[in-house]
């Protein structure tokens, strides 16, 4: 295939990209703009397969084959068999493959260039048949300028650098967001020193390598960005998972545009510059939504308490199934605030069941999201919307806080952050100034909780002491499906 | 004690303060009860019923006054009972010893002690006998049905197969019991019904009866906490901008109800000619405040009259009584309470403890001396309101202010990185080749884009977003493919473990993306 075919479906296919991601501006338009990105990948794998830069044996086609045969029937798979609720930990997962890939590609790009550095210097006639006999990235190499070397150096260095910080620090998100590692923050003694120290050799090292130091100060680095992944990630606590997992993916994207520099190839940079755009922008959009800065999130746990929690007076009322069905029967309108628990107790089709029934008998429904409510992004929207929930009664905070005090009843299911008073109550609070939704202005509100411990964030949520709450113990799905029949 | 209870004999009056129900109460205190013949006839009590229940019924008011200990009445006593009263006797009764300073020194003269049950203190503990407020309660619930009496249309709107009816249109002046009574008795019957207090914490309370709190704009609001729950005189400003409110809604209103009162002063007039006149034909104005003078122009006492216009004032003053039998069992019951508290030990002997907020408050005369007025009661009655903050409100100018200062912030913010990106695209410039450049050119771009495209993607569709760009993310898969060719073997086998794991990614993202899609519908 000729070269320009390739430029033009390089051109297509990143053109197919920015529509995929500008297309989920809304429901229906983004059905169909994955199919861009589909088109757009394929297009982009089958001219670089078939352009003129890919000069493979017959091994190395069957080699090919076999690869990516078995790459999608995996991907087929797991993307087919995993739960909506387990859909956090694999697109962590999934994240670490691009870093992982960086990785090896970057130093693919040392080895080879090693390689054409060692034949060139040989100087005899067969190494330069050799040279003249290269193809593909490596005929690329050769006829780079010193200079062009070096900056190449750089790049690698850098690709390498950000992907092994993405697979790492995807692994751990990954393992916290399954349950496998610990989801409180963790960190090393030391702290962020260690990281810092990290990077500053991380640095060293850089100007090492590109003096020619050889291909062990890269691997050295590897293993600083590998101990830099885990431990800025293990820093993190659970809360914090939304904002990390979109700060990865902006990763990722990073490390493809750098590997993108590397091999000259102006569809990856582009690809890659615009995942990791959008992921910052995702990352900076979910920090605003808690109020926090992007650089106390990533520094891991709650920074700085400004002061002693406030004192909480009353006590915790618990309420039954029939008392909340009561309630039900009697209200008018009613908002319901899914949180993470819903998500652990899988209850959203119990959920969208009793939103069913009380819709059918002309009471208004409604759901509140908090912008981070769950442990990524959009996590309650995807949940509600597998159980069928319309989602045109699914609404943002900020369409329907103020709606709360004309509300009768608000049930928080599973959620504790986004709903705390302290927020805006008590200044000392470590959350305090981070938007929430004022179900307290309700009538009356029922909160589904397992038990009485706290959050995610381990802080005391006086919303479960007010006079207009009731604390309706036990697990989301099981509480549900015993309200259920009650409703009628 | 004995304990009697002579018949009314103010014209029209057809209460009655002991009924055969608060009759066998008091006798388990161990008090002996009597009654002038004919006392409840009225109110639908006939002696039998009293005497079935152990009631001795005397024939003369002069005999009554004179076997009894304790003489229970409705209205204040008339001269001719005041002479009849003797030392040590005790009178309970309304009496408005404020307005009535003659009768207090008569009384006081014949050595009787007087407790008057208009001033029992309104504290929580006194509830059961404050009898102006069971009365006033009445008398608002009345004033609805005298007023639909006299109305020539439903209260409830109706759209009927003969004809649209409009709602009636309500309006309530005074929101103390008698106030709060009649709006909801109003808004039972399907009124709109709008309502009117000076102190401005009792809209909470008209809101809750389903009515309209007409809100005046007014500095100077009034704290009824301090006042003991009563309404005070209000300023002539205030007057004023309650009068122009109160024209804004003349002209629409169906029916007024008045209860404005001020204890201790007549009725403030609220209600002026020139209001009746703007009102439509066939309104009702019902003054409940006639007694004291009312607060209309019109009003004549224990009259009904009617406008020029056309407009029904009525000016009723016995509301209670003409709902005798309910009246006289809750006055009944009011009193039965204040003789229980007048005999704590049970035995039928009266105590009166002076020491006691509510018994003191109440007495006016006791042992040879005048009583009123009261020292004020140890406990407040209604806890103090704490004024509430308001929000201060940006005026015009200030918020074109800040809206400059933002701007200003964020062009110095936007042309202060644009400096620094410039500094730092020369700085490389000036050391790579053309090469690198043009591909620095392309992904300066390529940022741009993902950040602009970003911010318009909806919220909800943050995870399908984050899945698809994962999946584009594996595009790094092109570098494993360049590489795979390679003369080395390492370098293959690196190459061919990538583009193991970025197929599964590109597979796997897309794959989920369409799954979350797929779940989206509309409802």
């Amino acid at each position: 295939m000729a070269i320009g075919i390739v430029g033009a479906a390089y051109i297509s296919a990143a053109i197919l990209f920015i529509l995929a991601l500008g297309g989920l501006s809304g429901q229906e338009s983004a059905k169909r703009a994955v199919w861009y990105g589909i088109v757009g990948m394929a297009l982009a794998v089958l001219a670089t397969i078939f352009g003129s830069e890919v000069v493979l044996s017959t091994f190395g086609w069957t080699l090919l084959a076999v690869m990516l045969a078995i790459g999608s029937v995996a991907g087929w798979y797991v993307a087919g068999r995993v739960k909506m609720t387990e859909m956090p930990q694999l697109v962590a997962a999934l994240h670490s493959f691009v870093g992982l890939a960086a990785v090896f590609i970057g130093f693919n790009a040392e080895l080879e260039l090693g390689r054409i550095h060692a034949l060139m210097a040989a100087g005899t006639p067969e190494a330069a048949d050799a040279l003249n006999a290269l193809a593909g990235f490596a005929k690329v190499l050769a006829h780079k300028t010193a200079v062009e070397v070096n900056i190449l150096k750089v790049e690698v260095f850098l690709g390498v650098f950000i992907g092994a910080v993405t697979f790492t620090g995807s692994v751990i998100a990954f393992g916290k967001l399954a349950g496998k590692v610990d989801g409180k923050a963790k960190k090393l003694p030391g702290g962020h020193y260690l990281n810092a120290a990290a990077a500053i050799g991380s640095l060293v090292l850089l100007v090492l390598f590109f003096n020619g130091a050889g291909i062990w100060s890269l691997a050295l680095m590897t293993l600083l960005a590998f101990f830099i992944g885990y431990h800025l990630i293990m820093g993190i606590g659970g809360a914090d998972m939304p904002v990390v997992v979109s700060m990865l993916n902006s990763y990722s994207g990073w490390a493809a545009a750098a590997i993108g520099f590397t091999l000259s190839n102006d569809l990856l940079i582009v690809t890659g510059a615009l995942v990791g755009s959008s992921g910052a922008i995702l990352s900076y959009i979910m920090c605003r939504a808690m109020n926090r800065s992007f650089i106390s999130v990533i520094l891991g746990g709650f920074g700085n308490v400004a002061g002693p929690a406030m004192e909480i007076a009353g006590e915790m009322v618990a309420i039954d199934a029939e008392g909340v069905a009561a309630a039900l029967n009697d209200a008018d309108s009613v908002i319901i605030i899914p949180g993470y628990g819903m998500a652990v107790a899988q209850a959203q089709q119990s959920v969208s069941e009793l939103t069913r029934k009380l819709r059918a008998k002309g009471k208004t429904v409604r759901f509140a999201i908090h912008p981070v409510a769950g442990r990524l992004p959009g996590h309650m929207n995807v949940l509600l919307a597998e159980a069928k929930v319309p989602y045109d009664i699914v609404l943002e905070m900020d369409e329907i806080n103020e709606d709360f005090p004309s509300t009768d009843v608000a049930i928080v299911i599973g959620s504790n952050d986004i709903v705390n008073p302290a927020a805006q109550e008590d200044p000392g609070s470590p959350i305090a100034g981070m938007p929430v939704l004022e179900c307290w202005k309700a009538k009356q509100v029922f909160v589904s909780k397992r038990g009485q411990g706290t959050g995610y964030s381990g802080i005391e949520n006086p919303l479960f002491y007010k006079e207009n709450t009731r604390m309706f113990y036990g697990d989301a799905k099981k509480s549900l499906d015993l309200l259920m029949p009650m409703i009628d | 004690m004995k304990i009697g209870a002579p018949k009314e004999i103010f014209e029209g009056e057809d209460r009655v303060a002991m009924t055969p129900d608060s009759a066998v109460l008091l006798q388990k205190l161990g008090h002996e009860c009597m009654i002038e013949a004919g006392a409840g006839a009225a109110a639908g009590f006939s002696d039998a019923t009293y005497e079935a229940v152990g009631v001795k019924v005397v024939k003369t008011a002069a005999a009554l006054a004179k076997a009894a200990d304790v003489l229970v009445k409705v209205r204040p006593p008339v001269d001719a009972e005041i002479k009849r009263l003797h030392q040590g006797q005790t009178l309970i009764s309304f009496f408005y010893p404020a307005q009535n300073k003659d009768l207090l020194e008569a009384a006081n003269a014949q050595g009787a002690t007087v407790v008057a049950m208009d001033m029992v203190p309104r504290i929580s503990r006194a509830q059961k006998m404050d009898a102006l407020s069971s009365m006033a309660n009445i008398a608002g619930y009345r004033a609805v049905i005298e007023a639909a009496n006299n109305f020539g249309r439903f209260f409830t709107g109706q759209v009927t197969a003969a004809g649209k009816v409009p709602p009636a249109k309500i309006l309530i002046v005074g929101a103390g019991v008698a106030g709060l009574a009649a709006t909801g008795t109003s808004v039972s019957l399907g009124a709109i019904v709008h309502a009117f207090d000076v102190r401005p914490e009792v809209a909470e309370q008209i809101e809750s009866m389903g009515a309209n709190f007409v809100y005046l704009d007014f500095a100077e609001a009034q704290d009824g906490a301090a006042t003991g729950g009563y309404a005070a005189p209000s300023s002539p400003e205030f007057r004023e901008a309650q009068l122009a409110k109160f024209r804004e809604l003349a002209p629409e209103m169906d029916i007024v109800i008045t209860t404005a009162l001020i204890p201790g002063r007549p009725a403030p007039k609220l209600w002026t000619e020139d209001m009746v006149a703007m009102m439509k034909p066939g309104s009702v104005i019902v003054d409940l405040a006639a007694e004291r003078g009312g607060n209309c122009d019109l009003t004549v006492p224990d009259q009904k009259i009617v406008s020029a216009n056309g407009v029904t004032v009525v000016g009723y003053t016995d509301f209670p009584s003409r709902m005798a039998t309910q009246a006289s069992t809750l006055y009944a019951n009011n009193i039965r309470h204040m003789l229980t508290d007048l005999t704590p030990k049970k035995d039928g002997e009266i105590f009166h403890n002076m020491e006691d907020d509510v018994i003191r408050g109440a007495t006016v005369t006791h042992a040879g001396a005048i009583t009123f007025p009261p020292p004020p009661p140890k406990i407040a009655a209604i806890a103090a309101q704490k004024p509430k903050e308001k929000a201060r409100e940006l005026t015009v100018v200030e918020k074109r202010a800040n809206e400059v200062a933002l701007f200003r912030k964020q062009t110095r913010n936007q042309v202060g990185l644009l400096a620094v990106g410039t500094g730092l695209m020369l700085l490389v410039g000036a050391f790579a080749p053309a090469s690198f450049m043009g591909h620095l050119i392309v992904f300066a771009l390529a940022v741009f884009v993902g950040f602009s495209v970003i911010w318009n993607v909806s919220h909800s569709l943050h995870t399908p977003l984050m899945a698809v760009t994962n999946a584009i993310s594996s595009i790094i898969i092109l570098g494993a493919l360049l590489q795979v060719g390679s003369g080395s073997w390492l370098v293959v086998t690196l190459a061919a473990i990538s583009i193991l794991i970025a197929s599964i990614n590109i597979f796997g993202g897309f794959l989920v993306t369409r799954r979350m899609l797929a779940m989206f519908q509309k409802s």
